[in-house]
């Protein structure tokens, strides 16, 4: 089994090995491509993409065939346009939380994945500038959930519009608050694979991290209602608090007993929460033993 | 080159590695000796910087490894061949790390050709056996070409071929004039690879010299007595101070005697008209001489309660 190469040397032509490796400046960009090999090399990342999509597509699906079928019993005010329920038709909710979730388990497991089987180790003896090698995974994550992010919104919004057609009852991309619609629906995944990437760090074991993701992700918004204001607060910090807030065009008035999000706040959860994830993530996987 | 100075890592208050210093030279395989326990794979990742010492330092040619942007064409290194992402080939393993370092794709392929895992290199670690992984661990050592190279018990789990082609391995990568830093608790295995050994117990320092050397340190050499009259001999033997027990199974291999030289051994029983079929010295092997500097160091025994 054992070969010899041609040459009997292991290395390359030059007579002895002594640090050469001055010659070679290191370059972020190959930590990126280093990642996005380890990315793709993994069969279920391409199966975790396809379901990604394919759910917030179906919920789409669904959701503008629901209103389709229900168009002969509406009212006059919801047969009128502009037809407010196409957006959510869009982008619902039920679908984008899959999307949410496989971003964030994606994120995640860079990181704890890495942990778990000990590949982290061999990876920081490659590398032992610990900091950007999760940097790196933090463009790779942004970069593939980015693009999976504007062809689910752009595919869903079109399959919704496609359906809802029949019935005349379209919404614009144009139309006032649809294209922050479809930038928020477009963009939580890179924001949740972040997070989950934060997480994963945090953890370091897959399992307890997915959980936790979920918790965070999708629970734990669950426990605070919109009708106190101290509770509506904790509610908005979540990412899934201001997508619902960024894809809806419409919402009521701040009342007594109804605090919505808002607009604001929701753009700044999207920004807070990767950004927060990825400077945890690099300060702890540099402070502690690998 | 690898200078270890006054290393410490203290886990709780148990101290893993506790002032260790040597020296790891270039140009020949040096053993990194030590029972289970005794704080090899901690000082290699130490060295390595994937723990920060509690105190003291290591460097590698002069430099903290830690230090270094990018390690591969610095240090080779396989600390466990499980260190792997099962569900990824060889090769996407190999050319993500290649890239990490900026090295070119095509050493890859030489580095699989170099361990004979071409043919495996599209499937998937997963199911690699531990000697295929121990081969691709070895793979991901050679890719920088490095200068300085260290395996933590590299032979674990490869068939007696394998043991072979790694040992000559070795013997070359030394011959090229890198340093081959190897650990391992099989002293057998040091006797036939090693130079050099650095011999550590219970995170201390219990000898750093030639292999040769080492094994002469022994003081229980022992003379092996083949004779019919086995009784008479132990009792003259015994008589004249030496400690007597019967080899092999009921001393079918004769009596194993410590503390008399054989030419003394040889007059007693001629002086007592014993009759003797074999007289011989035996030096003391490595392994003897490893159980006895690192008895009182050993962390677990066997069978005893810690």
């Amino acid at each position: 089994m054992s070969t010899v190469t041609s040459s009997g040397r292991v290395g390359a032509a030059s007579a002895l090995p002594g640090d050469d490796a001055a010659d070679v400046r290191p370059r972020f960009l190959d930590l990126v491509g280093a990642e996005w090999i380890k990315f793709r090399s993994l069969r279920s990342t391409w199966w975790t993409l396809v379901v990604a999509i394919l759910v917030p597509w179906g919920a789409a699906a669904a959701a503008a065939t629901a209103d389709y079928d229900n168009w002969p019993s509406y009212g006059p005010l919801e047969k009128a346009a502009p037809h407010l329920f196409a957006v959510h038709d869009s982008w619902p909710l039920e679908g984008y939380v899959v999307i949410m979730l496989a971003a964030g388990a994606l994120g995640a497991l860079a990181m704890a994945g890495e942990y778990g089987s000990g590949l982290i180790r061999t990876t920081t003896v490659a590398v032992p500038a610990r900091g950007s090698v999760v940097l790196a995974k933090a463009v790779v994550q942004a970069g593939v959930w980015t693009v999976v992010g504007w062809v689910c919104a752009l595919g869903s919004y079109a399959i919704a519009q496609g359906i809802l057609s029949g019935r005349h009852a379209t919404i614009a991309l144009d139309y006032s608050g649809v294209p922050r619609a479809l930038v928020a629906a477009a963009m939580v995944a890179p924001v949740c694979a972040l997070v989950g990437l934060g997480i994963g760090a945090l953890v370091r074991h897959a399992g307890g991290t997915i959980g936790i993701l979920a918790f965070v992700v999708l629970l734990l918004p669950q426990f605070f209602s919109q009708t106190k204001q101290w509770s509506a607060d904790i509610r908005h910090l979540f990412p899934v608090s201001a997508f619902g807030r960024l894809t809806e065009v419409w919402t009521a008035p701040k009342q007594p007993g109804f605090y919505p999000a808002t607009i604001t706040g929701s753009w700044l959860d999207y920004l807070v929460w990767p950004l927060v994830a990825v400077v945890l993530a690099v300060w702890i996987v540099r402070r502690r033993d690998v | 080159m690898i200078e270890v100075h006054e290393l410490t890592k203290r886990y709780g208050d148990k101290n893993a590695v506790d002032r260790l210093s040597f020296t790891v030279r270039p140009g020949q395989v040096t053993g990194f000796l030590g029972p289970n326990g005794a704080g090899k794979t901690t000082t290699l990742r130490l060295i390595l910087g994937l723990d920060a010492p509690t105190s003291g330092g290591a460097t590698v040619n002069g430099v903290r490894f830690a230090d270094h942007p990018r390690g591969l064409r610095h240090v080779g290194a396989l600390l466990d061949a499980h260190h792997v992402h099962p569900g990824r080939s060889a090769e996407a393993h190999l050319r993500a790390l290649a890239r990490s370092n900026g090295i070119p794709a095509r050493r890859v392929g030489e580095v699989l050709e170099e361990v004979g895992l071409t043919d495996a290199a599209r499937r998937r670690v997963g199911g690699f056996s531990l000697g295929m992984k121990q081969r691709l661990g070895i793979a991901t050592a050679l890719l920088g070409d490095p200068p300085v190279l260290m395996f933590d018990e590299p032979i674990n789990g490869m068939d007696p071929e394998g043991v072979l082609w790694v040992r000559r391995l070795f013997r070359r990568l030394a011959g090229e004039g890198r340093t081959v830093f190897l650990s391992s608790h099989l002293m057998t295995e040091m006797e036939n690879t090693a130079d050099e050994l650095v011999v550590i117990g219970r995170g201390q320092l219990v000898a750093a010299e030639p292999v040769r050397e080492f094994a002469a340190r022994s003081t229980r050499h022992s003379v092996l007595v083949r004779t019919p009259q086995a009784a008479e001999l132990t009792a003259v033997l015994v008589a004249a101070g030496a400690e007597v027990a019967p080899e092999g199974h009921a001393g079918a291999e004769g009596l194993r005697v410590v503390g008399l030289p054989a030419e003394r051994i040889g007059a007693l029983a001629f002086d007592n008209r014993v009759m003797l079929h074999e007289l011989a010295t035996r030096s003391a092997s490595l392994e003897e001489a490893f159980m006895e500097l690192t008895a009182d160091r050993v962390e677990y025994l066997a069978g005893q309660s810690r």
